[in-house]
């Protein structure tokens, strides 16, 4: 008996050549992959502990709330999956939410470009004297920023009796008949928080900035007067900013963390909640959610939505800052 | 040799390129009244810490000092010596998670950075967008997950519950890269064409070039351990042998009005070491790059 004969649907051959070259093209792409590999292996040894303890104590807490965005979660019990609706709720139910969001951006578009810059032009300033002042001029800036919760001196200064600071200089100058209730009236809450902010703003960057400054190659300003350098705006334009250009990426990435989660601020000077919410800010709003109402996807859904606000900022700003000295 | 010292002359010069003594005189009028208002906090928290406690309660407060006393150090030393665990053993705590979380944060953090700033190898990028976008997000969500791993890996009430997570922070690995970035690729190439292996080329080359921002970094991770202590101590640590200095005075804080005087004593107390790394960091910042030896 013979066999029949099967034919396959498709020939084999058909096609072969370009699927083959395309698994051959994958295949050494792949070999070159790890060739690639195998060589930096020095990169890969010195880059381990550090995004190992990355990955488990940044990364996978992140990760793991954003998934908990998807979820209704109190804590107790375990997530259930809930979809878009925390977000749908973010938008369309929650007042409050449009109100932190509102307040956030104002503070934000305010305090984060000026601080930013004063970071730098204090830096800047500072850069010139010999070390010894510098550190101490450094000390003093960095002053507000290295003990704890010293903004609360703030109170006192805007204390809403006659004899706070603020209200006794207005009433003895005639400017005011009766005192003013600065910490609790919503046309003044923002722009004190605010205020307190422009003077806790010479932290992180500024240090930054200080260390940059330092490593900027001084033969570059010595070649910049050769070629005609006139004054010290152009040399900073010039010369300075785009030898800093790591180190002011570096600042805008720390300002616009901190413009944007503005909360502890709030909460200790102004009260929580505020007066008409008129200090609420989206941590504020997500402070709330998670540690008072327990409501954990929900919070986790506000923080998404600041991270990928950070995020477009942190977009619009490198390509603001490639700009520079050009 | 005439040569050299021309050159020496002509960079000491360099400094003064480019000045008008009208700007500057301008310049640093504003640095000073600037300066005023931010050494309030550091003014205030001194005197503070000397006041009979009649001053310190007198509205509205004064800024400075009448009539100094050391009666809140006296008093200080007086709820210690009650204390159920010795004193000391919370400032070892203190010091020991500080200088341990420091120093590893620092050499761990530099050792990523470098190959992430200067090594192009596969998924450098990918690792590297990952680090600045983690610290955009806010960490108040995270600590929930964060007290999941710490207990899955059985780190509660362990220093290396405050340690461990201390060592990976993001700021510290950024920083570095940032600066190294600015290190010109020709000197590293010279090194390794003299045979030099990349721990090598880390450790005696890029490192000292980039004292400025690890000396900055320095500051920040002290800083963090330092006050912040309380915060995750109370988190993650339950034994009373285990806790530091902050956390203990926090407790004397939430004593109430009456123990006004000793905390303020406290405040002060607690800002000494950190400012004393500040100055001795600060001023010990100076220009690395143009020693280097490298002319292009």
């Amino acid at each position: 008996m013979k066999q029949p004969v099967i034919h396959p649907i498709v020939p084999p051959n058909a096609g072969g050549p370009a699927a083959n070259t395309r698994l051959r093209a994958l295949r050494s792409r792949i070999g070159r992959l790890f060739r690639e590999m195998r060589k930096h292996k020095h990169a890969y040894a010195l880059i381990t502990p550090y995004f190992l303890i990355f990955g488990t104590f940044t990364v996978f807490p992140v990760l793991m709330s954003l998934c908990l965005s998807f979820t209704s979660f109190n804590m107790l019990e375990p997530p259930k999956w809930v979809g878009w609706s925390n977000y749908a709720r973010l938008f369309v139910q929650d007042d409050v939410f449009l109100i932190a969001l509102k307040n956030t951006l104002l503070f934000a578009l305010i305090t984060g470009p000026i601080s930013y810059m004063a970071c730098f032009l204090f830096a800047w300033l500072i850069n010139e004297l010999p070390p010894k002042l510098r550190a101490l001029l450094t000390l003093i800036l960095y002053a507000p920023s290295i003990s704890g919760n010293t903004y609360l001196i703030w109170q006192t200064l805007f204390a809403s009796d006659s004899y706070g600071y603020a209200n006794s200089f207005l009433i003895k100058w005639g400017v005011i008949m009766e005192p003013i209730q600065w910490l609790q009236d919503p046309r003044f809450v923002l722009g004190i928080l605010i205020l307190v902010q422009l003077w806790l703003s010479l932290g992180t960057s500024f240090l930054a900035f200080i260390a940059g400054l330092q490593n900027v190659d001084r033969t570059l300003y010595e070649a910049g007067a050769i070629d005609g350098i006139r004054n010290r705006w152009q040399e900073l334009w010039f010369i300075t900013l785009p030898a800093m250009r790591p180190q002011l990426l570096f600042g805008a990435v720390i300002q616009i963390t901190l413009a944007f989660s503005v909360a502890e601020i709030s909460i200790y000077m102004i009260g929580f909640p505020s007066v008409d919410y008129a200090a609420h800010t989206i941590v504020t709003h997500l402070v709330d959610y998670g540690s008072i109402r327990y409501e954990m996807g929900y919070a986790s859904a506000i923080a998404t939505v600041l991270f990928t606000m950070m995020l477009c900022t942190n977009l619009l700003t490198r390509k603001l800052l490639g700009k520079v000295g050009e | 040799m005439n040569n050299r010292m021309n050159l020496n002359l002509r960079l000491k010069l360099s400094k003064r390129l480019n000045r008008s003594w009208a700007v500057d005189i301008l310049l640093f009028l504003l640095l000073g009244s600037v300066a005023f208002f931010m050494a309030i906090p550091l003014i205030f928290t001194i005197s503070n810490a000397f006041k009979p406690i009649d001053e310190i309660f007198v509205f509205p407060p004064r800024m400075l000092v009448r009539h100094p006393t050391l009666k809140n150090f006296t008093d200080l030393i007086n709820i210690f010596s009650d204390s159920w665990v010795p004193f000391s053993r919370y400032v070892f705590n203190t010091f020991f998670i500080a200088i341990t979380g420091t120093v590893g944060h620092v050499i761990v953090a530099s050792a990523a950075a470098y190959p992430l700033a200067k090594i192009n190898f596969p998924g450098s990028k990918m690792l590297f967008n990952l680090v600045v976008m983690s610290l955009m997000f806010t960490a108040y969500v995270t600590q929930v997950p964060n007290y999941m791993t710490i207990s899955w890996l059985n780190l509660i009430n362990t220093y290396w519950a405050i340690l461990l997570p201390s060592l990976g922070m993001t700021l510290g690995l950024y920083l570095m890269k940032q600066f190294m970035e600015q290190i010109p690729d020709a000197l590293l190439e010279a090194a390794k064409i003299d045979g030099a292996s990349e721990y090598r080329i880390f450790w005696t080359i890029v490192m000292p070039i980039v004292k400025p921002a690890w000396l900055t970094l320095i500051i920040f991770s002290l800083q963090s351990l330092w006050t912040n202590g309380s915060v995750t101590s109370h988190k993650y640590i339950y034994s009373e042998q285990l806790k530091t200095v902050d956390y203990v005075f926090g407790q004397i804080a939430s004593g109430g009005l009456v123990r006004t005087g000793p905390v303020a004593a406290v405040t002060l107390l607690m800002m000494i070491v950190p400012i004393t790394v500040f100055i001795v960091t600060q001023s010990n910042i100076i220009q690395t790059m143009s020693t280097s030896g490298l002319k292009e």
